[in-house]
Formats: structure tokens, sequence, C-alpha cells
């Protein structure tokens, strides 16, 4: 059991009104409140301890390089990576998807092969794909779901047949249903076609502890600012051997070994894909985050995240004209609705202006939105903060907007 | 519980959102343009009928948005109608104003109820959305315009 009262006392911010009114934050999936260790750790940075890393000399330059690497230790430890040298930092997931369909997609995948997308990704794991795709002559297939919102894995397996596909780009958790899709049985079949696997673990990474070993991943990208973190600091995780044969991303400071006006030699992972200075406070915010999140502890955040959600299924479902989308077995604290009668936005409004932040609107999903025959909907999700009581003040709340409209 | 927002959604609105009085494609029209506004989702689309002397005879449109979008696509089609060009340019202006601030000189009448916006710095868009279509269609412009990305 996680002591709830004790972990919102971390987060300043929960402390906060809204017009009067006590802030109910249903908006963590957008991007997650701070906890007082991770301003304090930035703060402390910036106050104590800050110099540019892996060039200064002086004392500050190689305390500020320490407590930056110890970031990568942390994310390595976070995610069982079996090397450090496995984790690139980047600026966000949106950062580690635009180089691993820059490096790995030109680099090292051949024009003619195919990658597998699935229809609930977030536009950042579609974007770069289509951008892929037409400039060097990369085919890209979606995979389907089913009508509850999970991954249809024949018609995934089916996409894989002809063995053409060289990587699956993929979310481990859905961004508007909620649904987690199923990691280890998506390697295995990929891996039997000779496919490489990425899981956009942006959304997963927040409720369940990810190992990206027994997942059997071949690469796993999250950002920092949805864990607790800061903005500005994301993760690409991948296996030694793969990031080895990849050129990198970005050229500049930082990446190279030797650099002449004739040629320049590229650093060992992951400097060859982290050019210029990076977020250096970031990545101290970024580590206590992962400090904050490894104290709680994975056990017990998964079981206040499944009680949680359970909670808010049954009270949402018993609102008058609401419609869960989607209805995945397996599904974490994300829940996306439509209220007859209401456009999305209208909601929204209304529930802000009683203190209540949910998301209204295609939550970067247009593909899914489609799918799901929908122009937008309206999104509770939910964090390490959320109680019960507030779910049972959005459902209320919900029942009176739905009065207000008819 | 929502008094604070009968501002915003009064009796007008709530009506004219449950059922708009204008929303048709018109069949037969000489202009006709798209809006978009891709962050949130919200679309309209707009035709219009001109006067052989150039005013606005009939307006027409089809919109997928929130309850202000489509209110505002409503009302102006009420507001606009036996106005030229320039008129209906002048009009967006001040409506504009109006949504921004609050203040608004010389409104049409009809679109008072959408006074409250300018209290919703988030939702100004949806109010300007079908009026960014209405012009663009009057001005020829055959791309989808918005009224996201810090212009409203």
């Amino acid at each position: 059991m996680i002591d709830l009262a004790r972990i919102r006392a971390d987060f300043p911010i929960l402390g906060e009104t809204i017009r009067g009114k006590p802030l109910v934050f249903l908006d963590s999936a957008a991007s997650a409140q701070k906890p007082r260790p991770v301003i304090q750790a930035m703060v402390h940075a910036m106050e104590h301890q800050y110099a540019n890393i892996h060039r200064g000399l002086h004392w500050m330059s190689e305390r500020t390089t320490e407590a930056y690497e110890e970031a990568r230790d942390a994310v390595a430890a976070l995610i069982n990576a079996n090397d450090r040298h496995e984790i690139i930092f980047t600026g966000n997931s949106t950062g580690a998807i635009n180089l691993l369909a820059h490096s790995y997609g030109r680099g090292v995948m051949k024009p003619g092969q195919a990658v597998v997308i699935s229809e609930m990704e977030h536009h950042s794991n579609i974007v770069p794909w289509q951008m892929l795709r037409d400039a060097h002559g990369i085919e890209l297939r979606i995979a389907p779901i089913t009508d509850a919102g999970e991954l249809d894995l024949a018609a995934f397996e089916a996409l894989l047949a002809d063995g053409k596909v060289g990587l699956v780009a993929i979310t481990h958790m859905s961004n508007v249903l909620g649904s987690y899709t199923p990691a280890e049985r998506i390697c295995t079949i990929a891996h039997a076609y000779g496919a490489k696997v990425m899981f956009d673990g942006s959304q997963a990474i927040v409720h369940r502890r990810i190992d990206v070993q027994a997942l059997g991943a071949d690469f796993y990208c999250f950002t920092g600012h949805k864990l607790y973190g800061p903005t500005g600091i994301g993760v690409l995780w991948g296996r030694r051997e793969l990031l080895d044969a990849m050129p990198p991303f970005m050229g500049g400071g930082d990446m190279i070994s030797s650099v002449s006006f004739e040629a320049s030699k590229w650093a060992e992972v992951p400097h060859k894909f982290e050019a210029g200075t990076p977020a250096i406070i970031e990545g101290i915010g970024l580590k206590a985050a992962i400090d904050y999140v490894q104290a709680v502890g994975y056990d017990a955040i998964a079981a206040h995240e499944a009680a949680l959600t359970d909670h808010a299924l049954a009270r949402l479902g018993n609102v008058e004209g609401l419609t869960i989308l989607g209805r995945a077995q397996d599904r974490g604290g994300v829940i996306s609705f439509t209220l007859a009668g209401a456009h999305p936005h209208d909601v929204a409004t209304l529930l802000d202006r009683q203190g209540i932040a949910v998301r209204a609107g295609h939550h970067c999903a247009e593909p899914l939105m489609r799918r799901l025959g929908v122009d937008s909907t309206a999104r509770a999700s939910f964090g390490i903060y959320t109680t019960a009581g507030e779910i049972d003040t959005l459902a209320d709340t919900l029942g009176k907007i739905r009065e207000f409209f008819t | 519980m929502f008094d604070d927002v009968r501002d915003l959604y009064n009796k007008t609105i709530l009506e004219r959102g449950r059922k708009p009085l204008h929303m048709r494609a018109l069949a037969a029209f000489d202009v006709t343009a798209k809006g978009d506004n891709p962050m949130c989702g919200d679309r309209v689309e707009v035709w219009v009928k001109l006067a052989e002397s150039g005013v606005i005879a009939e307006t027409g449109y089809k919109a997928r948005g929130c309850e202000i979008s489509v209110v505002s696509a409503d009302l102006m089609v009420e507001a606009v109608a036996g106005h030229s060009p320039a008129a209906t340019k002048a009009l967006f202006s001040s409506f504009r104003q109006m949504v921004e601030t609050g203040i608004c000189a010389d409104c049409d009448e009809a679109l008072q109820p959408l006074s409250a916006v300018h209290k919703y710095k988030s939702r100004i868009k949806c109010a300007t959305l079908p009026w960014h279509a209405l012009i663009a269609a009057l001005d020829g412009t055959t791309a989808s315009v918005s009224s996201e990305g810090g212009s409203t």
C-alpha cells in the first residue's frame, strides 16, 4: 500500500486551488506533476553544482558530469539495461523515435524493407516513420486493433509473414485507450520473422516496472516529464550491438572522437548519439524522479493504480450518457470517454470551472480517433498521487454536466 | 453548480448548440472555404451565395466541433446576411475585438451571446474559426485556414 497522504504532500502543486476549488489534476498522461525532490535536485544543481559536462577539467565540471552520468545509471537500473552505454539521452520520446527512424531507419534498413506500427499510436510514432517511408523507400504497415482496443495479434503476425519487416515500432500503452500491448508476444513474433522491436513506453513506464531484457525488446523509449521528472529529457535504450551499427543522428560537439576538415570519427555509444551540450539540469532532475518512483516502488504504484482504474471504470460507467472507449483486458489509468449531447471541449471547460483538469481533443492520435469513429474525446488520466475521491468528484461533476447540456 | 459559466453557456448558446438553425451545405454557391483547427480537431466548411450587387445573399456551413464554434458559425450566418465583403471583414474585426477583450463598440446584436468568450482564453479560437473560413471564402483562398497558433 502506498501512503497517499505522504505522496500528495510531496507534490507542492497539489495544494493549489483553481478559482477557490482544490485542483483535481487528471491530466497526468499529458505531463505529470513534479515531486519536491525533483524540484530541489534541479535547484540545488543550479545553485551549488553546475558547469558544462564531459569537457571541463575543473571541480565544478567534474562534479556536474558525475551527477549527470548518475542519471544514466539510474535509467539503466530502472529498465534493467545490460549496459549503461545503451542509455541515450534525447529531448523526449519524439526525439528518441526520430533518432531511431534516422539512424536505424536510414542507416541500417534498406529500401524495400518495411516498418510496422499500430493503429493506436501517438503522432510521434507515426510521422517519423512516414518521413522515413517517403525519404528512404521504406514501406509503412499498420497493425490493426480490435474493437476492444487491443492489438490484433493474428493480423499483426500476418503483416510480418513476408519477412520484409525490419522494425516494429509500437506503443507499450495507448495514451488514449490505456490498453497495454502484449510486449513479450510482440517480440517473440517479430523476432521469428527477423524484425527488431521498439516500444514507445511514454505511458507504460509511468505505471509498470519495465525490464527491457525480460520483454525481449530491441529498443525502448520514454520521456522524463510523464515520469514525474522535468521536460526536455527523454531516453532511447537500444541493444549495444544495434546501437554500435547505427550511424549518428546529429553531428556536433560531444559526439566525436576526432575532427579534421577531411573527416571526423564518431565517439562510442552513447555519446555518438548525444551531439551538443545536453539537458544537464534536466538529467539531474530525471535521476531524482527515478529515485522517487523507485522509493515508492512499482508494486505499490501498480496496485494503487489498478484499484483506481477499477473504481473509475465503475463510477464513470454509471454516468448517464457516458461512453468509455476501449475495453481492453490489460489496461491502466488512462480513460477516454464521450458524453452524449456535450462536445469534449465543452465538457473540459465545465470541468475546469470546478477545478478538474482533463484533456480533450484528439490526443495526438487522429488515426485512432477515426478508427474509433469519434472526432475527439475527453480523457482522464491518473498518477501516483490520484485519489479515489478525485474520481468520485469527476464522476459526480460529469453527471451534472450531462444535465446542464440536456 | 455551473452558475459561473452561464455567461459563456447562456440560453442562446445552449439552445443553438442543441439545435443550430443554419447548419446546411448550399447546393448553389459562389465561393466556399474550409477552416481547420488541427490541434483541437474543430473543422468548419462555409458556402456563400452572393447577390448581383456583391453582397452576401446566403451563407451555409457544416461544422464539426464544440458548442462555441458551432454556435458562432450559426450566429455568423445571420449577422453577415446582406453585408458586402468589406463590411463582413469590418464586422469580423469588431467581433474579434469582442471575443478577445469583451469590448465591442459596433458589434451586431446577434453576436452578443458570444461576448463572454474573452474570459475563456482557450476558447477564443473556437469562436473565430468559422469567421476565418468565411473571410477565406470571400477572398478566394483555397487552402484550409486556421485560428490556432497564436493568431485568433
